[in-house]
């Protein structure tokens, strides 16, 4: 376990629907990649559509939200526009041009894609912050 | 009543603690009120930032260190 104090600002926390369909996978393994490459820290979607006070408190302490929906169906959208949080960056998978199905073997090349697109974009948002 | 301040020591967090016991004070109750230094159990409430504040049990903010004033009103 990551011990170090927690005292050090999570500026930019990521959220992925993780849900149960190819894009829904990839969406999950973006936020890991991007928190991997240090754009930001993945959070706990489960934990804000639970209501858990301290990944709702923790989330108000975020500087930029980032979500990663696998469908139009926009579970994570939903779940933080549901507990009142503004969304600063936002991707559906399949508007990446990744067609859904439910083949739960990773497809490295559509993680990629969506990684690549929200680091460039979080970047960009660095660079004007 | 109790009052836990989540954090691993560090100067954000012990401001925080001075400033639950202060608003301890101006509110004229008997709390009690507890450092919670290990990480395991700081995680175990969902807090990914610190310093925090528990009320019995609910975390009321994670982040950020609230004036007395402002604790002093989840208190009453």
């Amino acid at each position: 376990m990551d011990e170090k104090c927690l005292c050090e600002q999570n500026e930019i926390l990521i959220f992925s629907c993780a849900g149960s369909s190819n894009v829904g996978q990839i969406a999950n393994q973006a936020a890991i990649n991007l928190t991997q490459e240090d754009m930001g820290r993945y959070f706990c979607l489960a934990g804000i559509g639970g209501h858990v006070s301290g990944m709702i408190e923790s989330t108000k302490a975020g500087k930029m939200l980032v979500a990663i929906d696998g469908c139009p169906v926009s579970c994570a959208k939903k779940t933080l526009e549901h507990a009142g949080f503004n969304i600063d960056e936002y991707v559906q998978v399949t508007d990446l041009g990744i067609e859904k199905n439910h083949d739960l073997n990773l497809d490295l090349s559509g993680v990629g894609k969506v990684t690549g697109h929200l680091a460039s974009r979080i970047s960009k948002r660095r660079g004007v912050q | 009543m109790k009052i836990e301040v989540l954090g691993m020591g560090c100067a954000n967090c012990n401001k925080l603690y001075q400033n639950v016991v202060e608003a301890v004070k101006l509110s004229g109750k008997e709390i009690d009120v507890a450092k919670v230094e290990d990480i395991k159990k700081i995680m175990s409430y969902g807090v990914l930032s610190t310093p925090a504040l528990a009320i019995d049990g609910v975390v009321k903010v994670a982040g950020k260190v609230p004036k007395a004033e402002e604790i002093k009103k989840w208190i009453e």
